[in-house]
């Protein structure tokens, strides 16, 4: 046995411990981020469940109550904090907005994979990349000063409200869709489609029957990450809604979100009041509409990948 | 309707839908430059705003968004790097992995309001750093980790493990492998990255509305020292950015000429973010040749 | 009597398996030696009873089919399949059993260096990549490192080539250039023993020819194992040839035997060019 030998190499080399500090740094900063989304979570419920916890508000009452006036006190001795109008004017904002986008955001992910990929790499692709990188707010100034007031000579009324928002968020969440679609109907294989046109298909009908088919799974991801991105826009929202915490009785009403009262709401309440809490727990039901979303999206990912 | 007449209407309706999406940037990007040029001059760069009276500028929100730009950058670029080399390189795939990538995955989901409240919650309330940038460049790392990290993940994924290989062979750790050969060949797509982020974090406002505050109070642009409150380098300051001053004055803005104001900061925000945008694929490129090539 | 086709006391001569001590045929020490060596990936083993010994300032080459194991018995030697596979028995490095986790791998990497299949020079200039890892063993003497870049690609047979533009990116370099400059990178650390797994694979006739001259000028400093696919390339430049399959090594004798008189069945048929 080589004594001499056996000693150079049990010897923990400066190699070993650099491995071992970079691979304990590393999985700290890990672990920095992981713990962070935990606490997110934690702390915004812990905050937002005080609202029942100790100011003994009703969930129920919280969820379906319509009239939304934190100062004031109701009939039956309890605050007013019914949400109903924000969660109801945050849904209809969503789903509308998706309806509207989905149609385009799936007709121009088509042209870019299907019937002109060089100008869709050329011309559509930048156009969605610069879609994607304008700021909230500026597409809130817009709506502001454009929008709004077309809503307005056209319907009637202020010009606020939930048409003004869908508006908005329907350019807003157009290219997320739009690229997540291009990326479904890229994974489609060859094959499907050389198969189809080989059968005497037309081009319209291997998109539609095979092609959008066989992409369909991609494609409810792309519209649901669109909606989670509408549900949680705040900002563009806030300015083009209106602000009024009422039920949406007409599409060019004022009205309010989920995420517009939060904006408009938190600077102006003392913290730890029943004011302050039921902003709190707007604030979870947003969270937990996101932690839904995540949620549908894996589900869809998992059936699709079932039927394949 | 025979199937050759359907299929060219569907796909004349499918030109129509593609145009009308170059048409929204067109109009999109037109109205935004020509309402915003008028606007901008060096005056508007760099005279600081007004409350009640016209011909404010936006000096020192820019000089704002800019500085909580920098900060949040050095704060998250490490964390980032560090969690993506430990994905890419050392994570095994067992329950632990998938429950970190899931974490990461609803972080970039949640809206960024509900992150600037956590921000508030923590940073400007429990550790008492009050609205300042410290505490928006806090908040503005939490919105920016998960995308970072991904990017810088797949950057590292894209280097031949070939690359890995060499270095381990040469009796060198993994982590020195990675560190001094890996990141350095993954470069131009972790800039791309970084640069593209920068963009996101450039135009947010919603993350910081509560955490760095919705005032700007003067600066002394002759005072460098980050202890004195009117210093530019302060981090404990309050500082509105300019997303956050398009927002604040559209939505209660006094100043007779809050509309041309927010026009010619809307214009300075997205032509910086073309900016980014254009940059990131001017380094990307420029970069990836030059470590090519000879 | 019914007589086994697979046995192995087969009446036509040949042997089963037919590994010889090369100490016994040269006068040269045992650097490298495997005893039980077994590979699993996951539950497959893709090794079985790799016992072989490589004698110093000797060139080894490893042939065999493809998917016979040889390629990640190579890498097992200097413990690359780490975390890929699990290795069991014994890997003696000069007596010592390297194959055991409280061994320092990078200090037994450094001895027993490897190039790979297809060169992988770093994207970094000619120069760095033969000092990076220096660099980073703490040595920054601008003077010893210049010398040790002088002395790696002459050992390499490149210094001619390069000495001109060693601030330029590796990755300017040709096929064959790039893969002498990964064999220089591996000596500059001073290593004890080369590992090379199938270097010329990827290279034209002429590049492969000066590689083969590189690696007989390097035996008199280093001990090379070598894979190779290419029997001739085997049989121009190694002292001792190990045959594999199906995850065994069954013949290891002199090169100059292996070609000429097989005793094993399986390795004539390879040699002479029946399967592979």
């Amino acid at each position: 046995m080589n004594n001499k030998l056996q000693k150079q190499l049990l010897k923990r080399s400066k190699a070993a411990k650099l491995e071992r500090l970079g691979k304990t740094v590393s999985f700290l900063a890990l672990m920095l981020i992981t713990v962070t989304v935990f606490a997110i979570i934690i702390f915004v419920a812990s905050k937002g469940l005080s609202t029942f916890f100790s100011n003994h508000v009703n969930v129920i009452d919280f969820l379906t109550g319509k009239d939304w006036n934190p100062n004031v006190t109701n009939s039956k001795g309890q605050p007013e904090v019914g949400v109903l109008p924000m969660i109801s004017g945050s849904f209809v904002v969503t789903v509308l907005s998706a309806i509207l986008a989905t149609p385009f955001a799936i007709g121009t992910a088509i042209f870019m994979t299907e019937i002109s990929p060089h100008r869709g790499a050329k011309i559509l692709q930048p156009v969605i990349e610069l879609l994607v990188g304008i700021p909230s707010v500026v597409y809130g100034f817009i709506g502001l000063t454009v929008v709004v007031p077309a809503v307005r000579s056209i319907f009637g009324g202020s010009g606020f409200g939930i048409l003004a928002g869908t508006f908005v968020l329907f350019v807003m969440i157009l290219p997320t869709v739009t690229s997540m679609s291009v990326d479904a109907l890229r994974s489609v294989p060859r094959y499907y489609r050389e198969a189809a046109l080989a059968l005497g298909a037309t081009q319209w009908q291997t998109i539609y029957k095979v092609v959008l088919r066989a992409a369909t799974p991609g494609m409810l991801t792309a519209i649901v990450f669109g909606m989670a991105r509408a549900f949680g826009e705040a900002l563009a929202v806030q300015m083009v809604i209106g602000n009024a915490a009422l039920l949406p009785h007409s599409l060019v009403s004022p009205a309010s979100t989920l995420t517009s009262v939060l904006t408009t709401g938190i600077g102006n309440t003392v913290m730890g009041s029943l004011q302050n809490n039921a902003l709190w727990s707007l604030a979870l039901v947003l969270l937990v509409m996101s932690l839904i979303f995540n949620l549908v999206i894996r589900l869809i990912g998992r059936k699709g990948a079932m039927s394949k | 309707m025979s199937p050759k007449t359907s299929n060219q209407i569907a796909i004349s309706m499918l030109y129509v839908i593609a145009s009308t999406i170059v048409v929204i940037l067109a109009a999109l990007l037109g109205y935004i430059i020509i309402s915003g040029l008028p606007a901008i001059s060096w005056h508007f760069l760099t005279s600081p705003a007004r409350a009640f009276t016209s011909g404010g500028g936006v000096g020192i929100q820019l000089f704002n968004s800019f500085y909580l730009l920098i900060l949040t950058m050095l704060i998250s670029f490490p964390i980032a790097l560090g969690a993506g080399i430990y994905l890419n390189e050392y994570a095994k795939q067992n329950w632990v992995t998938a429950l970190v990538r899931s974490a990461i995955e609803i972080l970039s989901s949640l809206p960024s309001v509900v992150v600037g409240l956590f921000g508030f919650l923590i940073f400007v309330v429990q550790f008492g750093f009050g609205f300042s940038i410290l505490s928006g460049a806090f908040a503005l790392t939490f919105f920016n980790l998960p995308l970072l990290t991904r990017s810088i993940e797949e950057a590292l994924a894209a280097v031949p493990d070939a690359q890995r290989e060499g270095g381990l062979a040469l009796g060198l750790s993994k982590w020195e492998t990675v560190l001094h050969i890996i990141v350095p060949a993954a470069l131009p797509a972790i800039l791309t990255g970084v640069i593209l982020s920068a963009g996101r974090i450039f135009g947010e406002a919603a993350a910081l509305i509560f955490t760095a505050g919705q005032s700007a109070p003067a600066l002394n642009f002759t005072d460098w020292n980050p202890f004195n409150m009117a210093s530019p380098l302060n981090p404990m300051r309050p500082a509105e950015t300019l997303a956050v001053h398009i927002w604040k004055i559209n939505s209660e803005g006094i100043m007779p000429d809050a509309k041309a104001i927010s026009s010619g900061a809307s214009a300075v925000l997205v032509i910086s973010v073309l900016g980014f945008n254009l940059l990131a694929r001017f380094v990307g490129h420029r970069l990836f040749k030059r470590l090519t090539a000879g | 009597m019914l007589i086994n086709p697979s046995s192995p006391h087969s009446d036509d001569g040949w042997l089963e398996r037919h590994i010889v001590d090369p100490s016994l045929k040269s006068q040269q020490p045992i650097v490298l030696e495997t005893k039980q060596l077994r590979v699993f990936y996951g539950d497959n083993e893709a090794i079985h009873e790799g016992d072989l010994k490589f004698p110093e300032h000797q060139i080894s080459a490893l042939i065999g089919p493809s998917g016979s194991g040889k390629s990640t018995y190579l890498r097992s030697l200097n413990r690359m399949n780490d975390g890929v596979a699990r290795v069991t028995g014994e890997i003696l490095y000069r007596g010592v059993d390297v194959n055991r986790p409280e061994i320092d791998v990078y200090e037994m990497r450094r001895r027993i260096g490897m190039v790979f299949q297809r060169p992988n020079p770093f994207s970094k200039s000619i120069y760095d990549n033969i000092t990076f890892a220096l660099k980073r063993r703490g040595i920054t003497d601008k003077k010893v490192l210049d010398e040790t870049v002088e002395t790696s690609l002459r050992q390499a047979a490149i210094w001619d080539e390069v000495k001109d533009k060693l601030n330029k990116s590796a990755l300017a370099l040709s096929g064959g250039q790039q893969q002498r400059l990964c064999i220089a990178r591996a000596i500059a650390v001073k290593p004890d023993i080369l590992l090379l797994d199938e270097p010329a694979s990827a290279l034209d006739p002429v590049s492969t020819g000066k590689l083969e001259e590189t690696l007989l000028k390097l035996k008199k400093d280093y001990t090379i194992i070598i894979v190779t696919h290419n029997m001739q390339q085997a049989a121009r430049i190694s002292d001792f040839t190990a045959f594999f399959n199906m995850g065994r090594a069954l013949e290891f004798d002199e090169t100059s035997q292996i070609f000429t008189s097989p005793k094993v069945q399986l390795t004539n048929n390879y040699v002479a060019g029946d399967f592979g």
